[in-house]
């Protein structure tokens, strides 16, 4: 049983995600402090940690830079809309993933499934056909087809493409998209990777509009819907 | 007289009241008054001062003159050190001054200064001690002082008549109605000479003179009695001022008057002083009047002179009123009639040929006065010992004045002119060379004055005589006829003198009347239409620059309390004793400056700008250079532009509090709207949501599971509406107080697009969507997450207004630098006659909170684009939301 450490010092939401957590089947451990949630992971190792950024003791993000020193478990960090700086420093900083409050429990468990298969399927290079609602990625071959008929793209296109693909279902921020495509230099040219999600959008979407698989998530990234 | 009447007038108790409050905060004025120097006046009050300090008074000697008298300068030992004086350095002359500055920072409880009359050196702030005294007062400092009768200014005069002695430092009688106690210093006339004689007034030298002259027993004994009978008076007036308080008054006569008239005659200060003591006496107002008559036109001179003796009347605390008519009697006798005047001090017209000539037509003004005058008791002042020096002066400049050397010289040329044409014009035959003669008379009359046509008609006759009278080139009359024709030339000559030089003194007046109308007027106008204070200072400015051709500076207070220049002609800055000028009518709200008693260095008169009820700033008139001293009839006309200018300045800020009043009501309006349709809005899905949750707690195994699932979805709903609605208020908030920031880049439309449709996405599945996006690659320069918020209302708002089923249509356009999004609904439209962008507007069958437009519209303000709404051809509304077009950046290294 995955054991799951809470840190929220909201005492209605820490219930309401006990409740949702063991109903499905997760041990809880619940932390109401920076301070304790730092003293509480080493002894009960959690398998994910659901993290509140907006702790009374301290900065969410100092916890999360502190615990991923040691834990490989995923962090998902919960905010509040409108804290999209918060967020993205969080992702950067080694955070899994990010909720806005207030979110629903379909919601929650299906982001920490995610985040979950992502640390026990390590991507390997066995790993090398991606599929999802028709799309087909063959990384060592570097081609995509979509129903059957293969879509061109550029050797940069693919190499996003195939980033988020690796990673689907969670988000990854411009920094990351850009330290891993473009290397640690281009971190700050954000635009390079809106440049290239604008022309996989029109290359693969049907309706760049309204994307089947690649999902804006505005001011913080993108995310490969599986 | 029942008890009613004998209840204080309630006028009397709130002037009572007020001048007691006045009393409260401004120092007490305590003056020792004596007949002579050496009664004792220092002395006794140096003695009080040292009785009080045994008290624990807080005494200080701010100047004391001693005169050397052993007897005073033993009392100083009592005493604390007097302050030191102030050095200043005069023409390189080293002079000493009582201290202002000083002894305000000292503020003692009781400031003692000796002296009241006493003259300030050049270049001290005021030119009087008591102007000095009563900062001192105003301060909220005690001040005791010493005065002797003879400087007393309605004393002045008869003072003069009985010792022959002219004393020229004066006090108005103002200060010593406003002393708070006046203590007579008496000491009788003899023992007065025994210690003059002793050498205890004066060193002997000084003191045999002094007994030749002032100090005469008769003189003594004349002064003595001014001196306590102004005592008395003073006494009277207290007691009467109980009485009234008291209930105890008697039933004053309605608001009688004394007024006296003041003309061209030199015994009008005479009859000032008089009138001021007649109304002293009697307790009544006295007023001084002039009138300027058609009729009877003034000389420049004459007007400067009378303004002189105004500026007097003032001082000694007359009303003064300006009348204006045709003829000066009656005029003069509505007047009185209208302010119930019952005496009416006059002038005897002086003895001269005119004033004969005058009374034997019965039109001199005294005459047809005690014909109308009826039941006013007429005081008629004799114009004997009159003439003082200034009053001689006066009259030798004016009859010297009117005749130039430019006009004596234009008056020779002329008449040199009218002989040679005369000459030429007998030549050709027999023509009237005398007709030739008064015509150039009357050019000079016209041109030069009457001076100058007195001077032309005394050269006609020579040069007739001379030229064209047998026998010719002599001034030997042959024919005795001649002489007679020679006498009537010259009293024609002068006649026609008269009458042009008056009537050129009617036009002059009536122009300088119309100049001044038409000047308040401009004023008027000018300021009328200005709603700026800086507009208005320049207006001000202007005029007064244009009206007196000298550089002018306006300075307002600020809200703060300092002084600012706002508008300057011809002046740079307003500087050094200008500026301590204006600082100080800006705190007194009197005139200062030049021409003033009060900072006469500076190089500006500084008037206040005061209007109904503030003191807006001060006007500053500067010196031309090689200017005289502003006249009077100047200084009123700008005293009437700062009134004019003050009021308007009032004007402003009311309507500048109005407005701001106005905004606030607004905002008040708006947060009430706010506050019901927030708590409107809030209860609604919480009455929901309680109700669903209390029903599961209590009743829950009761229910079917389809139920039970039902109402949970309420709660889940319910709660999502809260939220959003949460959202759009902070939002609002975040709009309203403009702490919005802007993340910008450049971002692709359909990732705007896509985002904004994809957190709408669950609430669109009731109503079919269609995208059309450009075929090339866009970007818009905006917030990412903004512009995501302002798409989502709209998207939200079309979801919201129109039935299900129907369609919503979103386009995006790019038009060179711009690109449009379009939203576009099948829905009703938007209601006619409604600012839908207005907060809490909200359509009819709404279930929103009507904040979704407006939220839009600040935030697509923020990005520096448009909003607009229009109906859709079909039917339906369109949002239309312009931004600025960014260019494609660059894709990166491959």
């Amino acid at each position: 049983m995955t054991v799951v450490l809470v840190v929220e010092d909201d005492p209605q939401l820490r219930r309401f995600l006990r409740a949702a957590l063991t109903a499905n089947d997760y041990s809880v451990v619940e932390a109401t402090s920076c301070a304790e949630a730092l003293q509480l992971a080493p002894s009960h190792n959690p398998g994910l940690v659901l993290l509140d950024l907006g702790l009374p003791d301290g900065d969410g993000l100092e916890v999360t830079r502190r615990l991923r020193e040691w834990l490989r478990a995923p962090i998902i960090v919960l905010s509040a809309r409108g804290r999209e700086e918060d967020k993205v420093a969080a992702l950067d900083n080694g955070a899994d993933d990010y909720l806005t409050k207030p979110f629903g429990t379909a919601e929650l468990l299906a982001r920490m499934r995610v985040a979950l298969r992502h640390v026990e399927h390590v991507v390997t290079a066995a790993d090398t056909m991606i599929e999802s609602n028709g799309l087909r990625i063959d990384i060592a071959a570097h081609t995509v087809t979509r129903d059957g008929s293969e879509v061109h793209l550029t050797p940069t296109a693919f190499r996003v493409l195939s980033l988020l693909a690796r990673h689907a279902g969670k988000v990854l921020t411009h920094r990351q998209i850009l330290k891993e495509v473009w290397g640690p230099g281009s971190v700050e040219q954000a635009h390079y990777v809106r440049v290239q999600m604008a022309e996989l959008r029109k290359r693969l979407e049907l309706d760049p509009a309204q994307p089947k698989w690649l999902i804006t998530e505005p001011g913080v990234g993108y995310r490969f819907r599986a | 007289m029942n008890d009613g009447d004998r209840r204080p007038d309630p006028d009397h108790l709130l002037r009572q009241v007020q001048a007691d409050e006045a009393r409260a905060t401004r120092g007490r004025l305590k003056i020792f008054f004596g007949y002579a120097p050496g009664v004792g006046k220092t002395f006794a009050m140096l003695q009080a001062a040292a009785r009080e300090r045994e008290q624990g008074v807080d005494v200080v000697l701010g100047c004391i003159e001693t005169h050397g008298r052993a007897q005073t300068e033993a009392q100083l030992a009592a005493l604390p050190e007097p302050l030191p004086r102030r050095a200043s350095d005069h023409r390189g002359t080293l002079l000493e001054e009582f201290d202002l500055d000083a002894a305000i920072a000292r503020a003692p409880a009781l400031l003692l200064v000796d002296e009241l009359a006493h003259d300030n050196v050049p270049g001290s702030r005021h030119k009087k001690r008591w102007q000095d005294v009563f900062e001192l007062l105003d301060h909220g400092i005690d001040v005791w002082t010493t005065l002797n009768v003879q400087h007393v200014e309605s004393l002045n005069d008869a003072v003069a008549q009985v010792t022959h002695i002219v004393v020229k430092e004066t006090v108005p009688d103002a200060v010593l109605d406003r002393a708070d106690e006046i203590e007579l210093v008496d000491l009788p006339p003899d023992d007065l000479l025994e210690r003059l004689k002793a050498g205890l007034i004066y060193m002997p030298a000084t003191a045999e003179r002094a007994a030749g002259s002032f100090f005469r027993r008769g003189n003594l004994l004349a002064l003595r009695e001014f001196a306590l009978r102004r005592t008395t008076e003073r006494v009277d007036a207290d007691v009467r001022a109980w009485r009234d308080a008291n209930g105890q008054g008697r039933t004053q006569l309605a608001a009688r008057r004394i007024l006296a008239f003041v003309h061209t005659d030199p015994s009008s200060p005479r009859v000032i002083r008089t009138a001021r003591r007649l109304a002293d006496e009697a307790d009544v107002p006295w007023i001084v009047a002039v009138v300027d008559s058609s009729l009877r036109p003034l000389t420049t001179l004459e007007r400067g002179r009378r303004e002189a003796w105004l500026v007097l009347a003032e001082r000694l605390g007359a009303t003064v009123l300006r009348l204006s008519g045709v003829d000066l009697t009656s005029t003069l006798l509505a007047a009185a009639r209208r302010d119930n005047v019952t005496q009416l001090v006059l002038a005897r017209p002086p003895r001269s040929p005119r004033a004969t000539l005058e009374r034997w037509l019965g039109r001199d003004p005294l005459s047809s006065l005690l014909l109308g005058a009826g039941e006013l008791e007429l005081h008629v002042i004799s114009a004997a010992h009159t003439a003082d020096e200034d009053a001689r002066d006066d009259i030798a400049v004016d009859v010297a004045a009117p005749l130039s050397w430019s006009a004596a010289a234009g008056a020779v040329t002329l008449v040199a002119a009218a002989t040679a044409v005369g000459g030429v014009l007998q030549f050709f035959g027999a023509v009237d060379v005398v007709m030739l003669y008064l015509a150039v008379i009357m050019v000079v009359a016209v041109r030069f004055g009457s001076g100058a046509s007195v001077l032309a008609s005394a050269l006609s006759v020579a040069a007739f005589d001379f030229f064209f009278v047998v026998p010719h080139f002599t001034f030997n009359v042959a024919d005795l006829r001649h002489v007679i024709t020679f006498a009537m030339m010259f009293i024609v000559g002068v006649f026609i003198s008269g009458i042009t030089a008056r009537l050129r003194r009617q036009q002059d007046d009536a122009r300088h009347r119309e100049q001044r109308t038409r000047s308040l007027l401009a004023m008027t106008r000018a300021t009328a239409s200005e709603v700026s204070r800086e507009g208005i200072a320049w207006a001000l400015a202007h005029q007064c620059a244009d009206t007196v051709l000298r550089p002018t500076a306006v300075v307002l207070k600020q809200p703060d309390g300092s002084l600012k220049t706002e508008a300057a002609v011809g002046v740079v800055v307003v500087e050094g004793t200008a500026l301590a000028a204006a600082e100080w009518v800006a705190l007194h709200g009197r005139p200062a400056g030049r021409g003033t008693d009060t900072l006469p260095g500076a190089p500006a008169l500084v008037l206040p700008l005061q209007g109904s009820s503030t003191q807006a700033g001060v006007l500053l008139i500067y010196d031309r250079v090689g200017g005289s001293v502003l006249d009077r009839e100047h200084q009123e006309l700008l005293d009437a532009f700062g009134r004019q200018a003050a009021l308007v300045l009032e004007r402003v800020a009311l309507a500048d509090e109005a407005k701001s009043s106005a905004i606030a009501r607004r905002s008040d309006e708006v947060r009430a709207s706010l506050l019901s349709a927030v708590s409107h809005d809030l209860r609604t899905p919480l009455a929901g949501i309680t109700g669903a949750a209390t029903t599961l707690r209590d009743q829950g195994d009761k229910l079917s599971a389809v139920d039970r699932h039902d109402l949970l979805d309420d709660i889940a709903s319910e709660a999502f509406h809260l939220e959003r609605l949460v959202e759009s208020l902070l939002d609002m908030t975040r709009v309203d107080s403009g702490a919005l920031v802007l993340h910008r880049a450049a971002i692709p439309v359909d990732e705007a697009v896509g985002s904004a449709v994809a957190r709408v996405e669950a609430r669109l599945s009731t109503h079919p969507l269609t995208v059309k996006l450009p075929e090339e690659l866009v970007f818009v320069d905006v917030d990412s997450i903004l512009f995501e918020r302002i798409l989502v209302n709209l998207l939200e708002n079309a979801i919201r207004h129109t039935p299900t089923g129907s369609a919503i249509d979103v386009s995006v356009v790019a038009d060179g630098d711009v690109v449009e999004f379009v939203v576009a609904d099948r829905g009703p439209g938007f209601p006619a006659g409604v600012d839908v962008f207005e907060k809490f507007s909200r359509g009819e069958s709404s279930t929103g909170i009507g904040l979704g437009l407006a939220i839009s519209r600040g935030l697509v303000a923020a990005h520096g684009g448009t909003i607009t709404v229009r109906h859709r051809d079909g039917g339906g509304a369109e949002v239309v939301v312009r931004v600025g077009r960014a260019a494609v950046p660059a894709g990166g290294p491959v």
